[in-house]
């Protein structure tokens, strides 16, 4: 931190700390006294700043300036109450980021100040891999300053001695809030907070944040809510960062119509990683991750240091990347959102965001990885990798340049993270129903929550919450005699604490590196292969059970052939191919934020801006305006023509591939019933492509397809309630509430079982549960996931009902413009239809060609 | 893609030389005899996982019922035969509810209904009707729950399920396995998984891969050539 002039209020900091800024030659900054200030009056505050800011250092100011008054005699005393005994002294900070690593980092970085200024202050790290005697240790001799993530707050909680842990509990710090409030881990981390604020009234809270677009509703997370009044922390803003330089890359190469390698501009990264110190290279998937490495590497003539980090690879291969780069011996590094947060690294001094930024906000945050030095500009520089992107990219660098956000609103608790927290507190104390049901209303996101939602989870938590009451005998929680609710064995301890926690992945298959070939074609392996290769990474399950033996894919860097499944490890052999057939992972495929969508639509309805596209954009937008239309900001252009020998039906209503892959699976049953005879549907972004058989330009020229009625909101009814029952998107999702809300378990203790074999299949229960009783509380929270997760059912009504009799239609004699790349897209992404007994009779039909032949 | 045309679909299948009818509810139908089989009902599957902590909703054993009473009004046979497996546990019967035990009863109604005893269920009270038998042999064809690749043999135990990979998409769905010699019958329980018929538990049924999956679609049954699935 270089000296800046700071308003200083020298009291609020000892002299001590004083010495210690000036002999680094810094002075405190403006937002670290201000929360020093907040401190002292007994506030809790959000500090909102950017990277770079001092923002750790400013949320653990107040905490070491407190813990230096006191000495080390008076602390860990214990003392008489009258009761019982008491400690003076106990846990005083608690400290939770979303990352584990981040948490040992500052742990790290807080050494510093304490050794030099000789604080008595002990601060720890409990995280998942804290070995047991330590984690023994820190419950009976807890440190001043405990680093930690949600669920292992959620596990402290869990236990008896919660109230003699936390009862000292004077602040909690709270990093990245800004992504942790966004997920279901938020949930579960308001739900703890909630409890906290019981056990210790005098505890206050820290929030640091990025930037966010409604910063009052997220420092309300930070205080306890009452009684439906909105209750807020103060809000602190750094300022004074300097504006990032952002550019798109201006690409000497023909602009691709679709997909998103960028393979086009593969020289022109290359050469700006060249040109830099250390590069960050985003992209959007860990399937682009991979291949734009390998696509690197192949061209890596002055051998640059460039490295890949992803979600999949082995947490091990992911840290050795992390420390090489804090040592500065990288130049480039390949990455997905597992960076956007995290370990600051200091000497990255160039980020290049390949695709689309997705939102701005999203993209802000990415570009403030480049030089955590405040005072000096972040770089960055957007490249698209198709036309579309250029009009995003585009409006993103406007936005960047307006400092316009677009984080989404603060979640509504979901209803199997209560489930779970419920079982927890039950784990540590037995309640009252009452008092529960107000602790959980203290937290923001369930600061709404119904008392019926609240019994019925709890039912669901004691009982399974049935209408059939038949399991009332194999009851998890049971009201005791004094009307408290209570666990009722000490195994639902034990399955509570192995499976805590709301990060459901899909079932993770271990990758490992065997030699191959040794495989008979079509002889399925039940352990033919050498086992235990080298660990490569991990999977998601759905994946590989899309794979055929034989099959190729981009993993770790290389190009590798699926050979066998055995339990919950695939092997795969090093591969020669070039072309492998790369994995489409669904992690990491954030759908278009609604507000770049919405600056992309008046992008292309004022031809005056147009001016700032490329020439190519621009030339191809104008043939669309001459040849068909430009969609206008509040209208849906619809266009219908045919190609070959099929009939197509395009239409760009801007609102991610989720919401439109929701509106083709509805679109094609309606198209279905008005004998259209709808074949498949592909979507991206900004577009939606449905064909079939029927001439629908002849349908609705003669008022046998109503393209109002098509677009109908009430498509969200019961063709939407139909398709529910068998979409694969909403059976996932339902299998996510019932692992997070305990209805089944994905760990077990010991010697029991391996997962493979124990995992019940969710599908069959959503059926059964679907058909017996629809309104049962955990497809309640399936539903309301679904309104905003996979399916986006949400923005989908939202767009339903903006365009709703503003739609144009062109007919036309082939494909436009603009049609061009979703068209591209047919046959490249995997259609999530449902015309299952199509794909079969397909397959049938095989046996019958080899039978008449 | 026509949803009228639901359930009716029915696949004829071959078995030593006696014609079956595969039916899309996963039971098997000989007309001659009006003799209809279903195998691996598993009921009270939900409860036995409820036993152990896992409150998985308890609907399965009504479900499976519901969908054992349509097949039966649908062909009316004069015999019906479980074939093994029926109850998940050896006490599931004692944990079958009132309302069920009735609804058995009349299923039982004005037929012959026997249970063959599976390893789940080797052991039945005679409270439940029918009656119980290790096997059953007509004509040229047995019926039992382990299958042993004997010829003739309808049996049940494995859960066959075919995996089929078409246009880059993979499904996967109960079958009949049949080499027109022998059968494995698909599981009827609601909340019974399977077990793919390219495991080696299969190869030791049909000796070679020239068997068909009589694949349970979603309005009809396809008869895929093992070969073809994976």
């Amino acid at each position: 931190m270089p000296p800046r002039k700071s308003v200083a209020k020298p009291d609020l900091l000892p002299d001590h700390f004083l010495c210690w800024f000036a002999a680094r030659g810094w002075s405190p900054r403006a937002h670290q006294l201000a929360l020093l200030q907040k401190a002292r009056d007994d506030r809790s505050a959000l500090l909102i700043a950017p990277t770079g800011a001092g923002k750790t250092l400013a949320g653990f100011l107040p905490t070491l300036v407190e813990l230096s008054a006191a000495t080390a005699h008076s602390k860990n005393a214990l003392a008489s109450t009258g009761r019982g005994v008491q400690r003076t002294g106990g846990l005083h900070t608690l400290y939770i980021s979303p990352l584990k690593a981040l948490a040992v980092d500052i742990a790290r970085n807080l050494e510093a100040p304490i050794a030099q200024m000789a604080l008595p202050i002990k601060v720890e790290t409990r995280t998942g891999d804290t070995p047991v005697s330590r984690r023994a240790r820190q419950r009976r001799y807890p440190p001043d300053i405990l680093l930690t993530t949600p669920e292992q707050l959620a596990l402290l909680l869990s236990s008896d001695d919660a109230p003699f842990m936390f009862g000292s509990l004077k602040r909690v710090v709270l990093d990245e809030l800004h992504a942790l409030v966004t997920s279901k881990r938020g949930d579960l981390l308001s739900l703890g907070l909630s409890r906290l604020w019981k056990l210790a009234p005098e505890m206050r809270m820290i929030g640091l944040s990025a930037t966010v677009a409604e910063p009052e509703s997220l420092a309300r997370f930070l205080v306890p809510q009452y009684d439906g009044e909105v209750v807020s922390a103060d809000i602190v803003v750094a300022g004074g960062a300097a504006a990032p330089v952002v550019e798109m890359l201006d690409t000497k190469e023909r602009l691709p119509w679709a997909g998103h390698s960028a393979r086009h501009a593969l020289g022109e990264i290359y050469d700006l990683i060249k040109a830099n110190k250390t590069t960050l290279v985003f992209v959007n998937t860990r399937s682009q991750a991979e291949m734009l490495f390998q696509d690197l590497w192949r061209m890596n003539d002055d051998n640059l240091a460039i490295a890949l980090h992803h979600g999949s690879l082995d947490v091990a291969q992911r840290r050795k990347v992390e420390d090489a780069m804090a040592a500065g011996r990288l130049q480039g590094v390949v990455c997905t959102s597992s960076l956007d947060l995290g370990v600051d690294w200091g000497d990255v001094d160039m980020v290049i965001n390949v695709g689309a930024p997705k939102g701005a906000s999203r993209l802000m945050q990415r570009i403030g990885r480049a030089n955590h030095r405040i005072d000096e500009a972040s770089r960055a520089v957007l490249v698209p990798a198709n036309r579309f992107e250029v009009l995003e990219c585009r409006v993103a660098i406007d936005a960047v340049a307006e400092s316009a956000q677009d984080t989404p609103p603060l979640r509504t608790g979901a209803l199997d993270v209560l489930a779970q927290h419920i079982l927890g507190r039950a784990c540590g104390a037995p309640f009252l129903a009452d008092e529960l049901y107000a602790e959980v209303l203290s937290a923001a996101p369930y600061a709404e929550l119904a008392r019926t939602d609240f019994d019925d989870t709890l039912d669901f938590v004691a009982s399974g919450g049935y209408a059939l009451k038949s399991y009332e005998r194999f009851a998890r929680i049971k009201l005791d005699l004094q009307g408290r609710w209570r666990v009722t064995n000490p195994k639902v301890r034990q399955m509570y604490r192995m499976n805590v926690g709301t990060i459901v992945e899909d079932t993770m298959l271990k990758v490992r590196l065997v030699r191959g070939g040794g495989q008979g074609k079509g002889k399925r392996a039940t352990g033919a292969l050498a086992r235990g290769g080298r660990m490569l990474g991990q999977i998601e399950e759905y994946f590989i059970e899309n794979l055929v033996v034989g099959d190729t894919f981009v993993f770790g860097g290389e190009v590798v052939r699926y050979e066998s499944l055995v339990e919950d490890q695939a092997y795969v052999s090093r591969a020669n191919d070039k072309d492998a057939r790369v994995p489409s992972y669904m992690g990491g495929k954030f759908p278009l934020s609604t507000y770049l969508a919405e600056r992309v639509r008046k992008l292309l309805d004022s031809e005056n801006a147009w001016k700032a596209l490329p020439d190519q954009v621009r030339e191809w937008l104008s043939l669309q305006a001459h040849v068909s239309r430009v969609p206008g900001v509040r209208e849906l252009v619809v266009e219908t023509f045919p190609r070959a020998d099929k009939h197509y039906l395009v239409c760009y209503p801007f609102e991610g591939r989720l919401a439109h892959q929701t509106l083709g699976m509805l679109l094609t049953r309606r198209l279905e019933r008005g004998r259209a005879k709808p074949l498949g549907f592909v979507a991206n972004e900004y577009a939606l492509a449905v064909w079939g058989l029927g001439d629908m330009s002849h349908m609705i020229r003669h008022g046998k397809l109503d393209l109002d009625a098509l677009f109908d909101p009430d498509m969200l009814g019961d063709d939407l309630e139909a398709w529910l029952a068998e979409s694969a998107l909403m059976k996932r999702t339902f299998r996510t509430c019932a692992v997070i809300s305990g209805l089944i378990h994905t760990r077990f203790t010991g010697a029991e079982k391996t997962k493979r074999q124990v995992l019940f299949s969710t599908d069959l229960i959503y059926d059964v549960l679907r058909k017996h009783q629809p309104d049962h509380v955990l497809l309640r929270a399936a539903r309301s996931d679904a309104a905003t997760g996979l399916l986006d059912i949400r923005r989908l009504s939202d767009m339903l009902v903006r365009i709703k009799s503003r739609i144009v239609h062109k007919e036309l004699d082939r494909v436009s413009p603009l049609a061009v790349p979703v068209m591209l897209e047919i046959g490249r992404e995997q259609v999530y239809g449902e015309a299952s007994d199509e794909l079969l009779a397909e397959a049938a039909e095989e046996l019958v060609k080899e039978a008449m032949s | 893609m026509h949803a009228e045309s639901i359930v009716t679909e029915i696949t004829t299948v071959s078995i030593a030389g006696v014609t079956l009818h595969a039916d899309l509810s996963g039971a098997l139908y000989w007309e001659e005899q009006r003799l209809l089989v279903v195998s691996d009902l598993h009921l009270e599957k939900g409860s036995s996982y409820a036993m152990r902590g896992t409150l998985l909703p308890p609907y399965d054993t009504i479900a499976t019922l519901g969908r054992l009473g349509a097949v039966i009004a649908r062909h009316d046979p004069r015999t019906v035969i479980a074939l093994g497996d029926s109850f998940h546990d050896r006490n599931a019967h004692d944990r079958l509810s009132q309302p069920n035990r009735d609804v058995v009863s009349a299923l039982q109604l004005r037929r012959d209904w026997i249970w063959i005893s599976g390893n789940h269920d080797p052991e039945l009270p005679s409270d439940i009707g029918g009656v119980v038998a290790n096997e059953v042999a007509l004509g040229p064809i047995v019926f039992r729950h382990e299958p042993t690749g004997a010829q003739g043999e309808i049996a049940g135990h494995l859960h066959p399920k075919a995996r089929v990979t078409t246009r880059g998409r993979s499904l996967e769905r109960r079958c009949f396995a049949s080499d027109g010699e022998r059968a494995v019958m698909p599981a009827f329980g609601a909340y019974t998984g399977g077990l793919n018929i390219r495991d080696a538990a299969f190869a030791r049924i049909f000796q070679t891969l020239g068997f068909v999956a009589h694949v349970l679609g979603d309005r009809r049954l396809h008869s895929i050539a093992a070969s073809r699935c994976c």
